[in-house]
């Protein structure tokens, strides 16, 4: 899927300093409207200022508490929901009647908005890291299942049935036949839903109060403390950033053997 | 037969789970989660048309004049960044970085900057729905054939005639996939922004009854959002389908071959 030019290393080398010189168009955007008035300075602080916050903040012991805080949810979210959303596609996909049955379930679960059950979550565990963890499961869970299914019905029939005949047991087909092609699915899922699970998390922390990156957000903006609070949701960015970018270096390095990730390699 | 065959299983599962919630909550005496009778019951008191003219269509408003700004702005964005690669290169890390940004962080900045009023909920859902609409179309016209451009470029086919007769319909499918994505996002933001500071809105009422511990009005709160949700995917596919009856048919042809 991607073009040639890519493998160009002196174009590769020149779009690389065109997206730094965009990153630091957008920092000398923030820092000098401000002060040149085109903005409120109390709205939107000039980007140093900013960034004297977040060196401010990454001085004091309670960021890290919030940022552990957030990643543990993120983390201990998001391995329950895959390890869940693949014991239930590998299920349900491979069994025709399961599968036709629980289509329409799936499709009215998935788009209730994980927001929904904020409220609920507030009854059940209050304030806590319970609450979070619903929230990012739920959010998660539907992401990869969704991928888990699309995988299991893209398994070759013949392939199955050759194993069938070879006497492979139930397992040795999971195992040898099913998994390798539903493999590429689940990462997808698991990328996707590792974004998504962020999100959840910092958004129940940032509406519910439980602790992390989103209460400090919350806390910051009631007590008007605007760099602070654009420092912290800079923060929230590095992170989906870096999430982002471990999940796709994950999927290209465990998927190295698959058709689709070689294909990419020259790029 | 197939079709009635095919409704049975499936409803099958639904009524099967909730003909099971109704009955094994029947007895709750679980202040937290009522019996199914006493729920269906207060959906029936608390949605009344009144509510419902009060509570969700200024939400709905909402959310259709932030999704469309935002489906307006992201496809418009989307085909001049797509089309430029200079443009694309440089603004490529600005836009994944934003993309990165929960979008609901961006509540308490845009509060700042709109207040509390429906323009903040408005902008807030389009900052957040924008991104998935605006990459997904960059990599959907970057993708176009470049023989289809030649193609089109030899026989004068040029300026508007070019985006809108080879560009937006060859790019259509990927732009359909970024404004799924948004559409779910968008409901998400409808919510949440109605959570933080409100006086109506779908989002506002639920936690209120959740504060006043109406519990039952709260869990029809959150089965109304459900099939809200169900019923806006269900129409997006019905206008994906009409919209895209071109490349599904493509699809199909292609996988009998």
């Amino acid at each position: 899927m991607t073009s040639p030019r890519r493998g160009n290393p002196a174009r590769s080398g020149s779009t690389a300093l065109l997206g730094v010189a965009g990153l630091a168009g957008l920092l000398l955007v923030i820092e000098l409207a401000p002060r040149l008035g085109l903005v409120d300075e109390r709205f939107l602080p000039p980007a140093s200022r900013i960034a004297a916050a977040l060196a401010e903040e990454a001085g004091t012991p309670a960021f890290w508490t919030a940022l552990t805080d957030t990643l543990l949810a993120w983390s201990v979210g998001l391995a329950i929901a895959v390890g869940a959303a693949v014991l239930a596609g590998i299920v349900i996909g491979s069994i025709p009647v399961l599968r036709s049955l629980t289509a329409s379930t799936i499709e009215f679960l998935r788009p209730i908005p994980s927001v929904a059950l904020i409220p609920l979550a507030v009854l059940m565990y209050g304030t806590e890291l319970g609450s979070t963890l619903l929230l990012v499961c739920y959010a998660a869970f539907w992401q990869i299942l969704v991928q888990v299914l699309y995988g299991v019905a893209d398994v070759d029939p013949v392939a199955f049935e050759t194993a069938r005949s070879f006497r492979f047991s139930a397992w040795g087909r999971i195992r040898h036949v099913l998994w390798p092609t539903a493999l590429p699915y689940v990462f997808t899922g698991v990328r996707l839903a590792a974004s998504v699970a962020l999100v959840l998390a910092i958004t129940a922390e940032l509406v519910i109060g439980s602790p992390g990156l989103g209460k400090e957000i919350a806390v910051a903006q009631a007590s008007e403390a605007v760099p602070t609070m654009y420092a912290l949701i800079v923060v929230t960015g590095v992170l989906g950033v870096i999430i982002n970018l471990l999940a796709r270096t994950g999927e290209r390095r465990l998927l190295a053997w698959h058709q689709s990730v070689r294909g990419e390699v020259t790029a | 037969m197939n079709v009635v065959k095919r409704i049975l299983l499936a409803i099958a599962l639904p009524l099967i789970l909730f003909a099971g919630w109704y009955v094994l909550s029947a007895g709750s005496e679980s202040f937290y989660s009522p019996p199914l009778e006493k729920i269906l019951v207060a959906f029936g008191d608390t949605w009344s048309l009144d509510r419902l003219k009060a509570d969700v269509a200024p939400s709905l408003l909402r959310l259709f004049a932030g999704y469309l700004l935002a489906a307006l702005i992201g496809i418009g964005a989307g085909v001049a960044i797509g089309m430029n690669r200079r443009l694309r290169a440089a603004v490529e890390p600005v836009l994944e970085f934003f993309r990165a940004i929960p979008p609901p962080v961006l509540v308490p900045v845009i509060m700042l900057f709109a207040g509390i009023g429906d323009a903040m909920k408005v902008i807030v859902i389009v900052f957040g729905c924008i991104w998935p609409i605006l990459l997904n179309t960059v990599e959907g016209v970057r993708a176009v054939d470049s023989v289809v451009l030649e193609t089109a470029r030899s026989y004068g086919v040029n300026g508007v005639a070019r985006i809108t007769k080879v560009i937006l319909p060859s790019a259509g499918p990927q732009i359909a996939t970024g404004l799924r994505q948004a559409l779910s996002i968008a409901i998400i933001l409808m919510v949440i922004s109605e959570m933080f500071a409100a006086s109506n809105g779908l989002g506002f009422t639920i936690v209120q009854f959740q504060r006043s511990f109406a519990i039952p009005e709260m869990w029809s709160g959150i089965i109304l959002l459900g099939l809200l949700g169900f019923v806006l995917s269900l129409l997006f596919r019905l206008a994906e389908r009409r919209a895209l009856r071109w490349y599904e048919g493509l699809r199909a042809a292609q996988r009998q071959s």
